[in-house]
């Protein structure tokens, strides 16, 4: 049995839901694949895995922690769509400084009610600037796509569960 | 009749035509961005880059002589293809997903076709002032890759001469030839050259996003 991992850091879980969207595929990879943490399984800590699915770029230090421990865990560690792989949509407040995000989003937004920046000790401090999972530690294999369609899920873990380096054919490589 | 030869392949070339143009004559392809055909090449991106007789040049300026032996397809100038398109995704901020542009574009194009998975490098996330002040075209300059052709088909087709390239290295960017700097107060039309020839989605028309579904879009 090969043990998976998977995260959603900073993105959207659209990710985790083309993975789904292989459908019937997703039966075949049961069979050899154990999930370990992971949103599917509701797993809240990581074990030994032999690949780490990293969706999400890194926007706070909560997000920066989990990706280290992934490193650390998972033999190949992959990063899928477009947020771990450029930031993505979350690094567009990258234009921008942490006080105008802040101001915009819990100050002076439209429909604010008891305008107050939050600052429960439970919630994880901000990075100044949303980044690349790539940026943070060693990526072995990269999926684009804003998600990355189900196939190129099942080319990836095709190739991995055989040992094989994937390869994306040209139809499956998209950034949106 | 004089000939180069294209990866081993034996191509006749007439007097003053370049590398690209000899090339595209004899339907070889050769990436590149900033070159147009009907266009004063410049060589500014660089993806064209060939090597010639053992050296690297880009191939939309580089004349074409008797006799040369031009490399085009082989690992190494794929290698050189994917660093500049790199380069030129992380020197920008490229959000294909909210890029009306995305599908049709020609940088993301390029990507595609050298089999780009990842940046490599660290993104420079650089700060750039939009221009929405024209109620039919809208300038985003995240996405100007510096090619000029919006420059050169103003200048030479439109005969309005509304762009230009200011500033070197890190500091280029697209200025607006009006004295408040602006869009709104040129007379650029959505229908000139300008607009259309833009390769990647930083002159846009306004109130026409997104309008091609996926999958049906020029580059899907
Ligand atoms: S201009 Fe092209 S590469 Fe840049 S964001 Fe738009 S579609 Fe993507
Ligand atoms: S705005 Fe478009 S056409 Fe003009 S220089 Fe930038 S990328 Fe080229």
């Amino acid at each position: 049995m090969i043990r998976l991992a998977t995260c959603s850091l900073a993105g959207c879980f659209g990710c985790h839901m083309s993975f789904l969207d292989m459908d019937e595929k997703f039966l075949g990879f049961v069979e050899r694949v154990e999930f370990d943490r992971s949103p599917f399984t509701d797993i809240k800590s990581i074990g030994k895995c032999d690949i780490g699915l990293v969706e999400g770029g890194l926007c706070n230090e909560e997000n920066l922690a989990v990706l280290k421990e992934f490193r650390e865990n998972c033999a190949i560690l992959v990063a899928v769509g477009a947020c771990a792989i450029n930031g993505g949509i979350p690094a567009m407040r990258n234009h921008f400084s942490m006080d105008e995000c802040l101001a915009e989003a819990y100050l002076d937004g439209i429909g604010i009610e008891n305008p107050q920046i939050p600052s429960d000790p439970e919630l994880p401090v901000l990075l100044q600037k949303v980044c690349p999972v790539h940026e943070a530690v060693r990526i072995d294999y990269f999926l684009p796509g804003c998600p990355p369609p189900a196939g190129a899920f099942e080319v990836l873990l095709e190739a991995l569960l055989k040992g094989e380096k994937p390869e994306l054919p040209r139809k499956l490589i998209h950034y949106d | 009749m004089k000939t180069v030869s294209l990866d081993g392949a034996v191509v006749p070339f007439a007097e003053g035509q370049t590398v690209m143009e000899c090339a595209l004559a004899a339907n070889i392809s050769i990436p590149h961005l900033c070159f147009l055909p009907g266009f004063l090449p410049h060589g500014s991106c660089r993806l064209c880059t060939v090597k010639i007789d053992g050296r690297l040049a880009s191939a939309c300026t580089q004349p074409a002589m008797a006799g040369q032996h031009v490399e085009i397809d082989t690992e190494e100038l794929r290698q050189v293809r994917l660093s500049l398109l790199r380069m030129l995704f992380v020197e920008g901020n490229h959000y294909c997903p909210a890029c009306e542009k995305s599908g049709s574009c020609r940088l993301q194009k390029a990507a595609y076709d050298e089999g780009m998975l990842d940046l490599h490098y660290r993104p420079w996330y650089p700060k750039r002032k939009m221009d929405a002040s024209h109620p039919d075209v809208l300038i985003d300059r995240d996405r100007c890759i510096f090619c000029e052709l919006c420059v050169k088909a103003s200048r030479d087709v439109d005969g309005k001469n509304i762009f230009g390239i200011s500033g070197r290295g890190i500091d280029t960017h697209l200025v607006v030839n009006s004295k408040s700097g602006l869009l709104a107060d040129t007379d650029i039309s959505a229908q000139d050259r300008a607009v259309e020839v833009c390769p990647v989605g930083a002159i846009l028309v306004k109130g026409r996003g997104f309008e091609i579904p996926i999958g049906k879009r020029l580059y899907d």
